[in-house]
C-alpha cells in the first residue's frame, strides 16, 4: 500500500497555518450529534478529550485506572520543552525542530516535528492559564533547565513532578468539562477490541473492570491515547499497567504499527537488586545536568567506597569522550556508554551493572555562589557543603528522597549508583499529518502513536508531543474527517459487527481462564521481557533477533497452553487483565524483532552491533534506510507486510549525529 | 523473612469481608511492600487460590493507586511515604502485618484491599479548574507570579488524591484533599475570578459525598504521604467563610 503521509504544501513553517485555514470545519449544531471515543486520559488522551468536549463534541473517554488522574504521564520527572527563548539562549522553532530531528537520528517526518516545535509555545501558555505552578525565578518568571542533547535552556518544570503538574491541569480540563456534560468518563474501562462498519471505525467494545461486563460503545471517530508499550521487556519505568493492547487490536484491524523496534532506554535508573523486582525506578534526565558520570579508572578500585577514590583516578568518561555535550549528551549515546563500561568490566555495585552520578561536584559549586550571594566571607568547607546541598535539594529533593528510600543510601553524601533502563518507545501506531491511522476514523496521539522522534526522543520531548497532539493538533485535524461524517448516524451497536466484536471478545477471555495450566501471567511476562532485553535490547544483532523469534513463537505457543489465570470473567479480576496484555506483548515482541532485524543500521536507540563506525558509534544508512517502516497484519499465524513511507528532508541536511 | 500476614478478603461490596490470615517466606529487605505483596500472589497463584486484589499502578509514589492500611496506618510505618514506596527494611523476622483497604463510607470496597474513590472526582468536577477553552491563553510571562506563592501553590497541588487523609480521619473527612486543591488555585491568579464560586460548589459536593467534617484532629496531615499541611484546611476555612458570607454566589 502507498502510504500517504498528507503533508500539507507550502514552506515548512507555513504548512500548519495554511492546514488550518483550509480544514474542513464542522458546524456547532452537527459537533454536539458527533461521537467521539477517546482511550486514554493521559496527557495526550486528557488533553484530546477537554479539547473536544470545549469544542462541542460528545465524547466518551476511557482509561483502566480508577481516576483519570492517574494515567501514567502523572510519573514523568523532568520537564516539558518549549521554544519560548524565555532565556535569550537563542532559541527559535527552527532550533528545536532542527535538534528533534538530529536528536531522533534522522528518521523523523520532518513536517510533523516543526508542527510540533511550533505550537510548544502554546502549550507553555495554555498550562500556566489552567494553573500549572511551574518552577519560577526570584522575579516572578518562568524557570528553564536544559536537558540532554541541546545546548539551549528551554525545559520548563515543576521540580521534579512536571508530568504530574501538567497531567492535573489536563485533568482539571476535562473534569470541568465531564462537569457541563460534553465528555462522559469510563474509569476502570479497558478496551479489548476496535469496531468496524463499512470500512471505517465506528466503536469499540470495552471490558468493565469492576462488574467483568463487556460493553458496546458507538462512535463516529476513535482516538488512541493509550501510551507506550516498554513495559514488554517486564522491567521498565513504566507504571505496571502500562500495555500494547489497545495498539494492538488496531493493528489486528489494518492500522498499521511504525517503527516498534525503536525503543529508549534510559540511561539514568536505579539498577536491578534482585528477581523479585517489579519495576525499575527512573532518576530524571535533569540530574545529568549537575551529576557527573564515572567509573573507576582501575578494576582494583571497584568495590571502594567511592568517596575515597580521588579525582585522578576516576574516569568521568562522557566528558572524555563527548568533550562538547559532556554528562547531556543524549539519552541513547548516554545508555551505551554506560553499557561500554560495564561490559568492559568497569561497573560498579552488587552487580557490576551501575556507574555513579555524583553530585559533589554540583554542591561545592553551588555551596560556593551560595556563599557569595549571602555575602559569607571564607566560608569552612562545611558552610560551603551545607549550602550546596540546600540547592541541591531544592532543585531535586523529591528524586533524592525516592533514591534513598529505594536503596536505603544518601545520594548528598555517596554517588548514586544508575543504570540504563527501558524507558519510552518511541515506534507506534503509523499516523499521517492529521494523526490519523490507516484505518479510516481511527487516529493515534501520544506515545502510542510513532510520532515525532524519529529513532530516538530528546529528554522532555514526550510531554511536549501528547500535549501538542491533545491540545492543538488533533482536536483540529479530526475536523477534516468528521466534516464527511455529519450525515452519519449514531451508530446502532446492534449492528452484527458488534455482535461479532463482542463475541470474540468474550472468546478471548473464557479461552484464558480455561487453560488452567501450571504458570502464572508473570512467569510468562519476566521470560518474555528477558528475551527481548537479551536479545532486542541496548544492542541487537541479526543472529540474536532470529533466536529472538523462535523463542517468542515457543513462548507464545506455551502461553496459549499452560497459562494459569485464577478467578472467573464476570468479576474486578487482575490476572485476567494482565493475561490480556502480555497475549498481545508476545505478538508485540515478535514484531519489534522483526523490524530490528529488517533495519540493517544502527539509529538512535536501535545499535545493531553489525553496524557501527571505528570508535563504535552508531553507524546509520541513509542511502536504505531513511524510511519509516509501517508494519501491516497479514492474519494469524502469517508474516507481517512491510510498508515503507521515505523520509525526506528539505530543511535539514542529513548529517552523521556527533556530541563530540 | 519470614512474615505473618493478616490480609482483608472481601470478595465484593455485597461481601462482608473478614481477616484471613497468611504466612510469607523469603522477603528480603531491599523488596518493597508491593513486591512482598507480589510474593505472596505467586505463591496463592501456584496454590490454585484466589490473589489479593490490590491498586497500584506507578509503583513510585505519584499516581496516588496503591492505598493500604498497614498496622492500622494509612500507606504504613514510614512517614511521607506511599505504600508503593514502603520497603520491607520498616519490618524484621517473625513480624506480624495487618493489611487493610481504606476504611469509609465514600470509599466502598470494591475487592479485597481495592476501593471506589470516584468521590474524589467529584469533588474536583465541582469546581477544580479554572475555566479556560484551550486556545484562549495569553503569553505565560505576561503575569509574573511570585515565587513563594508560586511555591505554595506548588506545595499543595502536591497532593496524590490518593486518600490516605480520609482513611485517617475518624470523621472521614476529605479536607485535607479538598483543602489542597482550594489553596492550589486560590494562591494563583489565574483562580482568582472564580475564586468564591469555586470554594462553595466543592464544599458543598465535599459534604454531599458523604464525607465528615474537619474537627482538627491532625490526622490526616500526619499521614499524608505528600506533607499536604494542615495550613491548607485553615485556608480552606477562611475562603469558605470569605465566600459564604461575603458573596452573592449561589451555591448549585
Ligand atoms: C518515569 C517516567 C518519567 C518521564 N519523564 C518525562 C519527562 O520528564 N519529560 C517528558 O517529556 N517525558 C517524560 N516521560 C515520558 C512521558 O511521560 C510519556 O511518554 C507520556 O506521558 C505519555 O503520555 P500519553 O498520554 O501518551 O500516555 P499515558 O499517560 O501513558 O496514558 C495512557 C492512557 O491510556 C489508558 N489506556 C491504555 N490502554 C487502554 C485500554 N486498552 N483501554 C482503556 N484505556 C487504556 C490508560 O488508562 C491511560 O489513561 C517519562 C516517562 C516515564 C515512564
Ligand atoms: S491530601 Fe495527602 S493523603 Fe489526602 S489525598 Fe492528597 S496526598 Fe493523599
Ligand atoms: S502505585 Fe502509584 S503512588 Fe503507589
Amino acid at each position: 500500500m502507498k502510504l500517504d503521509a498528507k503533508i500539507p504544501e507550502g514552506p515548512i513553517a507555513e504548512k500548519w497555518s495554511n492546514y488550518r485555514s483550509n480544514v474542513k470545519l464542522v458546524a456547532p449544531n452537527n459537533k454536539r450529534r458527533i461521537e467521539v471515543i477517546v482511550i486514554g486520559s493521559g496527557l495526550a488522551g486528557g488533553a484530546a478529550a477537554a479539547t473536544l468536549g470545549e469544542l462541542g463534541y460528545s465524547v466518551k473517554c476511557f482509561c483502566f485506572q480508577d481516576s483519570p488522574r492517574r494515567a501514567h504521564s502523572i510519573a514523568a520527572q523532568g520537564g516539558i520543552n518549549a521554544a519560548k527563548n524565555y532565556q535569550n539562549d537563542g532559541d527559535s522553532a527552527y532550533r528545536l525542530f532542527y535538534d528533534t530531528v538530529k536528536g531522533g537520528d534522522y528518521r523523523s517526518r520532518e513536517a510533523n516535528v516543526y508542527r510540533l516545535a511550533q505550537v510548544s509555545t502554546n502549550i507553555i501558555d495554555q498550562c500556566v492559564a489552567q494553573g500549572v505552578p511551574f518552577a519560577r525565578e526570584y522575579g516572578g518568571l518562568l524557570a528553564n533547565r536544559s536537558f540532554g542533547g541541546v545546548q539551549v535552556s528551554r525545559t520548563f518544570y515543576a521540580r521534579g513532578q512536571t508530568g504530574q503538574q501538567l497531567l492535573l491541569g489536563a485533568y482539571s480540563a476535562l473534569s470541568r468539562q465531564i462537569a457541563a456534560g460534553k465528555v462522559k468518563m469510563y474509569n476502570r474501562h479497558e478496551m479489548l477490541e476496535l469496531v468496524m462498519i463499512d470500512g471505517k471505525t465506528r466503536g469499540i467494545i470495552a471490558r468493565n473492570l469492576i462488574t467483568g461486563e463487556i460493553e458496546r460503545h458507538g462512535a463516529h471517530a476513535v482516538v488512541l491515547a493509550s501510551g507506550g508499550y516498554g513495559n514488554v521487556f517486564y522491567l521498565s519505568t513504566n507504571a505496571m499497567g502500562s500495555n500494547v493492547t489497545a495498539n494492538m487490536k488496531a493493528y489486528r484491524k489494518g492500522a498499521f504499527f511504525a517503527n516498534p523496534c525503536y525503543t529508549q532506554i534510559h540511561p539514568t535508573c536505579i539498577p536491578v537488586s534482585g528477581h523479585y523486582q517489579s519495576k525499575l525506578t527512573l532518576m530524571s534526565e535533569s540530574l545529568r545536568n549537575d551529576g557527573r558520570v564515572w567509573v573507576p579508572k582501575s578494576k582494583n578500585d571497584l568495590s571502594k567506597n567511592p568517596n575515597q577514590i580521588p579525582e585522578e583516578d576516576r574516569d568521568y568518561y562522557l566528558e572524555r569522550i563527548y568533550p562538547a555535550f559532556g554528562n547531556l549528551v543524549p539519552r541513547d549515546v548516554a545508555s551505551r556508554a554506560a553499557k561500554y563500561m560495564c561490559d568492559k568490566g568497569m561497573g560498579v555495585g552488587k552487580t557490576g551493572l551501575a556507574v555513579y552520578l555524583d553530585f559533589s561536584s554540583a554542591i561545592e559549586r553551588y555551596g560556593k555562589a551560595a556563599a557569595n550571594t549571602q555575602n559569607i566571607d571564607n566560608p569552612s568547607k562545611k558552610e560551603i557543603e551545607k549550602l550546596g546541598k540546600e540547592v541541591i535539594e531544592s532543585k531535586y529533593g523529591n528524586l533524592f528522597e525516592m533514591y534513598q528510600r529505594i536503596t536505603d543510601e544518601n545520594p548528598y553524601d555517596t554517588p548514586m549508583k544508575i543504570y540504563p533502563a527501558v524507558h519510552y518507545t518511541m515506534g507506534g501506531l503509523w499516523v499521517d499529518y492529521e494523526l490519523g491511522t490507516t484505518v479510516p476514523g481511527l487516529y493515534a496521539t501520544g506515545e502510542c502513536n510513532f510520532s515525532d522522534h524519529g529513532a530516538n526522543r530528546l529528554g522532555a520531548s514526550a510531554l511536549m508531543q501528547g500535549l501538542a497532539d491533545g491540545y492543538f493538533v488533533l482536536p483540529v485535524t479530526i475536523g477534516s474527517y468528521l466534516a464527511g461524517e455529519i450525515r452519519t448516524p449514531q451508530t446502532d451497536t446492534n449492528h452484527p459487527a458488534f455482535v461479532e466484536a463482542e463475541k470474540s471478545v468474550k472468546d478471548n477471555i473464557n479461552k484464558l481462564l480455561n487453560i488452567k495450566g501450571d504458570k502464572s501471567v508473570d512467569d510468562f511476562h519476566r521470560e518474555l521481557g528477558l528475551i527481548m532485553w537479551n536479545k532486542c535490547g541496548m544492542s541487537r544483532n541479526a543472529q540474536g533477533l532470529q533466536e529472538a523469534i523462535k523463542e517468542i513463537q515457543a513462548l507464545r505457543k506455551e502461553f496459549w497452553n499452560n497459562v494459569y489465570v485464577p478467578g472467573t470473567a464476570d468479576e474486578f479480576n487482575p490476572e485476567l487483565e494482565k493475561a490480556g496484555r502480555v497475549a498481545d506483548f508476545l505478538d508485540l515482541g515478535e514484531l519489534m524483532c522483526r523490524d530490528a532485524l529488517n533495519r540493517n543500521e544502527s539509529a538512535g536507540g536501535h545499535f545493531r552491533e553489525e553496524y557501527r563506525t571505528p570508535e563504535g558509534e552508531a553507524q546509520r544508512d541513509d542511502e536504505n534506510y531513511t524510511y519509516v517502516a509501517a508494519w501491516e497484519y497479514a492474519g494469524e499465524g502469517k508474516e507481517p507486510i512491510l510498508n515503507k513511507e521515505e523520509l525526506t528532508f528539505n530543511d535539514i541536511e542529513l548529517k552523521t549525529r556527533s556530541y563530540k | 523473612m519470614k512474615l505473618t500476614l493478616k490480609i482483608w478478603r472481601q470478595r465484593n461490596s455485597n461481601d462482608k469481608g473478614k481477616l484471613e490470615t497468611y504466612p510469607v517466606d523469603g522477603i528480603t529487605t531491599d523488596m518493597s511492600f508491593l513486591e512482598m505483596i507480589d510474593v505472596l500472589n505467586q505463591q496463592l497463584i501456584k496454590d490454585k487460590k484466589d490473589p489479593v486484589a490490590f491498586d497500584h499502578d506507578c509503583r513510585e509514589g505519584i499516581c496516588g493507586m496503591c492505598s493500604m492500611v498497614i498496622n492500622g496506618r494509612p500507606h504504613g510505618p514510614w512517614e511521607g511515604t506511599t505504600t508503593c514506596q514502603l520497603h520491607m527494611r520498616a519490618f524484621k523476622d517473625g513480624d506480624t502485618v495487618v493489611i487493610e483497604p481504606w476504611r469509609a463510607a465514600s470509599f466502598p470496597v470494591i475487592k479485597d484491599l481495592v476501593v471506589d474513590r470516584t468521590s474524589f472526582d467529584k469533588i474536583i468536577q465541582a469546581g477544580g479548574y479554572i475555566s479556560v477553552n484551550t486556545g484562549n491563553a495569553v503569553d505565560a510571562n505576561s503575569l509574573p507570579i511570585d515565587k513563594t506563592n508560586a511555591e505554595d501553590a506548588f506545595d499543595a497541588a502536591a497532593c496524590i488524591g490518593c486518600g490516605a487523609c480520609v482513611a485517617a480521619c475518624p470523621n472521614s473527612s476529605g479536607m485535607l484533599f479538598l483543602g489542597a486543591k482550594v489553596s492550589h488555585l486560590a494562591l494563583l491568579p489565574q483562580g482568582e475570578p472564580e475564586r468564591e464560586k469555586r470554594v462553595l460548589n466543592m464544599m458543598k459536593t465535599h459534604d454531599d459525598e458523604g464525607f465528615g467534617g474537619c474537627t482538627n484532629t491532625g490526622a490526616c496531615e500526619a499521614e499524608c504521604p505528600k506533607g499536604i499541611s494542615l495550613t491548607n484546611i485553615a485556608r480552606l476555612n477562611r475562603e469558605y467563610m470569605r465566600a459564604a458570607i461575603g458573596s452573592e454566589e449561589e451555591v448549585r
